[in-house]
């Protein structure tokens, strides 16, 4: 029981380690990114490369002043910002980071916690979300927050039910409402991406605004509302308000890759794995086995991550009746109607078929009018 | 299966720990020198105008509504999707049991997509869109002076 | 009774148990009693939250999932809606009348002491632990049973959200002329 709970608490706190410190470095690669896309330099002061940036604007985000204006709810100014990170921390918990260890002849998963409502616990975490912005902003006493606050909620709860529906077309191809039979179910290149096309570009759109990054960053857009919800914030309180947004970019590109990247696996895992247990043996090769995995996890991560930054560097933000327009007219009827063709090749027996047909027109009509356009010109 | 769910509680308790960790060390290592001028509210650099209470339109409380009836369908739909592809289930009735669940949810999505169809055309989905208007000023210089401009120094 | 003896004999499930059941308790005292309304619905949250750790320990997962999702989630977004639509924020110091106070009080606890009774005078059924399906609470059992024996009353739900939103859509709708802002 003792040596169990030892190891879970490491594994916890490796889980929360992994999180910061990947959100940390994520701020970093999002200047280089911008810095890259833009055409200019980016951070290159601290240390070779600016690597130490991330560390410097820890450090200055500790030394700030923190002021808590004089008409704001106190308890509920310092609840906002700490439920926004608890929830972005709380996600972290199901997520098969990896296959497994053995030791000492015990398998222990490389994962926070495995339940079979894992989905389930991941989307109840994202409708709390919420709430972290809701109440920072209302407790701010200001107006700027105030109007950020109740886009952000509006804007949340409008795309969390198209990624419900999303995740249940997933659902009825794996049967299961754990994160870790849905992955395994995966295994070598048997990726859901493959059958479900819809369903992936419906989840990345509503994980971007779920996470409010451009173009859905309405709650924070900074020529309408000086600094959204966040305005009044400072110090510490505000890094932790930045920090979540980062957190959850890392959190829900694990989710996207997992649900639809096949997670741990990739197409030859049986070859390699046959490979390290002949060379190693069966229980150091099963573990250099999993080490790979976690790296082909990470690397599916930070494509995501690196995707998350592509596109705010590139589009401008919505209007707001763009964006609900986009939420209520366009991804709730098409999540739907993913749902029926999902129920339709699951019984017709032919998935792989007929998400390839679907993958031919999604890309036919996202790429036509830019074809067409390039032949007009030429 | 209990345990799993402990471990979450030790989640929680540790996300927790570590909050009050960073908050903590923040509050030794800032300066904490309020004044009056520093705790007013942010308005542009104005003093704040009346309350920070302001108005919204109807619609946010309405797309709420809304979304709280289609959460709930959500989670009738959750069910259905672990038990749709039960391979048990239908080998034991040849297969009829996938177009039986298919048919219920379709009966029960399709009442609900009435409700958002109802909804949408009532114009309840609709945000007010910014009205676009072309200005009326007329520069009085002419626009080939800047074309000219813009010959020579290319 | 021997207090000591009691708590050296509790299991891990007894103590989870109890410390979940106190910050559930916390948090619906705190919802009665602040006197903040978006406090209460803090409060309200933190309630549905332990109750949903509750659900867990009773091995209903779906369910404790589904509390979250739909109250703790859905709902109190549509209260904290609704609070900051009132603007409730000044609080209001002035106390109803003692009357006022005394009827609510006198009301409350017959209400009290009837449900206590009433629960002391049920003979709640005994679970037997052996032949329990410990299955119950999960997804799957609870999935074939909506879609084989209690199907009618499922389809009959939808039907029940049409005329729910209906409501809804009504509740927003506008007289002509009325102003948009």
């Amino acid at each position: 029981m003792e040596a169990v709970l030892i190891i879970k608490g490491i594994i916890i706190l490796a889980i929360f380690a992994l999180s910061l410190g990947i959100a940390a470095y994520e701020t970093y690669f999002e200047r280089v990114v911008a810095a890259y896309i833009q055409d200019r330099v980016g951070p290159d002061y601290a240390g070779p490369a600016g690597i130490f940036q991330p560390l410097a604007d820890a450090g200055k985000l500790f030394f700030k002043e923190d002021f808590i204006p004089a008409l704001a709810d106190k308890s509920l100014f310092i609840l906002g910002p700490s439920l926004a990170m608890l929830t972005a921390l709380l996600t972290s918990a199901v997520i098969p980071f990896g296959d497994s260890f053995i030791y000492e002849g015990q398998k222990i998963l490389v994962q926070g916690i495995e339940v079979n409502i894992g989905i389930l616990w991941v989307f109840g975490i994202v409708s709390l979300g919420v709430y972290g912005i809701l109440i920072g902003g209302w407790s701010s006493n200001n107006k700027y927050s105030l109007y950020g606050a109740i886009r952000a909620a509006s804007q949340n709860i409008s795309y969390e039910l198209a990624m419900g529906l999303a995740i249940i077309a997933i659902l009825m191809m794996t049967g299961s409402l754990s994160i870790r039979s849905m992955v395994e179910a995966q295994h070598g290149f048997n990726w859901n991406i493959f059958y479900q096309p819809l369903g992936f570009i419906i989840f990345l759109t509503c994980s971007f605004a779920e996470c409010n990054r451009t173009p859905f960053d309405l709650p924070e857009s900074e020529n309408e509302l000086v600094a959204g919800y966040h305005t009044e914030y400072s110090s510490m309180k505000l890094g932790l308000y930045l920090f979540s947004e980062y957190v959850n970019m890392f959190i829900s590109s694990a989710v996207i890759a997992s649900l639809y990247f096949g997670g741990f696996n990739y197409p030859g895992m049986d070859w390699v794995y046959s490979k390290f247990t002949s060379i190693w043996g069966a229980t150091v090769g099963h573990n250099w086995a999993t080490v790979i995995g976690i790296c082909v996890l990470m690397a599916k991560i930070f494509f995501f991550i690196f995707l998350f930054m592509w596109v705010r560097w590139t589009l401008p933000r919505f209007r707001y009746d763009q964006l609900m327009d986009l939420g209520w007219k366009a991804l709730i009827p098409l999540a739907v109607l993913n749902m029926i063709i999902t129920a339709a090749a699951q019984l017709s027996g032919k998935p792989l078929w007929i998400g390839l047909i679907l993958t031919l027109i999604i890309m036919l009509v996202i790429f036509l009018p830019a074809i067409k356009k390039r032949t007009v010109k030429a | 299966m209990l345990s799993q769910f402990g471990f979450i509680l030790l989640f929680i308790v540790g996300a927790f720990l570590m909050l009050a960790g960073i908050l903590g060390m923040a509050r030794l290592l800032r300066p904490d020198k309020p004044n009056d001028q520093k705790l007013l509210s942010y308005e542009s650099g104005e003093n704040a105008e009346g309350g920070s209470l302001v108005s919204f339109n109807i619609r946010f409380y309405v797309i709420a509504l809304i979304f709280v009836l289609f959460e709930v369908e959500l989670v009738f739909l959750f069910p259905w999707s672990v038990v749709f592809g039960d391979k048990q289930l239908i080998e034991q009735t040849n297969g009829l049991w996938g177009w039986f669940s298919m048919a219920e949810m379709f009966v029960f999505i399709f009442i609900l997509s009435l409700g958002l169809v109802y909804a949408w055309a009532q114009g309840h989905l609709d945000w007010l869109r910014p009205d676009q208007k072309v200005n009326p000023f007329k520069s009085e210089i002419p626009s080939d002076l800047y074309e000219n401009i813009n010959k020579k120094y290319s | 009774m021997d207090i000591l003896g009691l708590l050296k004999n509790m299991t891990i499930t007894h103590w989870s148990f109890y410390i979940v059941s106190m910050l559930t308790l916390f948090g619906a005292l705190g919802t009665i009693m602040s006197k903040n309304p978006i406090h209460s619905v803090i409060y309200l949250i933190l309630t549905f939250f332990s109750l949903s750790a509750h659900y867990i320990m009773l091995n209903a997962q779906f369910l404790a999932a589904v509390n979250i999702i739909v109250y703790a989630g859905a709902i109190m977004v549509l209260f904290l809606f609704v609070v900051m639509f009132l603007n409730l924020r000044e609080e209001n110091e002035e106390l109803p009348k003692n009357s006022i106070l005394i009827a609510a009080s006198i009301v409350g606890g017959i209400i009290g002491i009837t449900l206590i009774a009433a629960i002391r005078q049920t003979q709640i059924e005994k679970v037997n632990p052996y032949s329990f399906n410990t299955k119950t609470g999960l997804v799957e059992t609870l999935g074939s049973l909506l879609f084989n024996k209690y199907l009618l009353p499922f389809e009959l739900v939808s039907v029940l959200f049409l005329i729910a939103m209906a409501g809804a859509v009504m509740l927003g709708k506008r007289e002509k002329g009325e102003r948009h802002f």
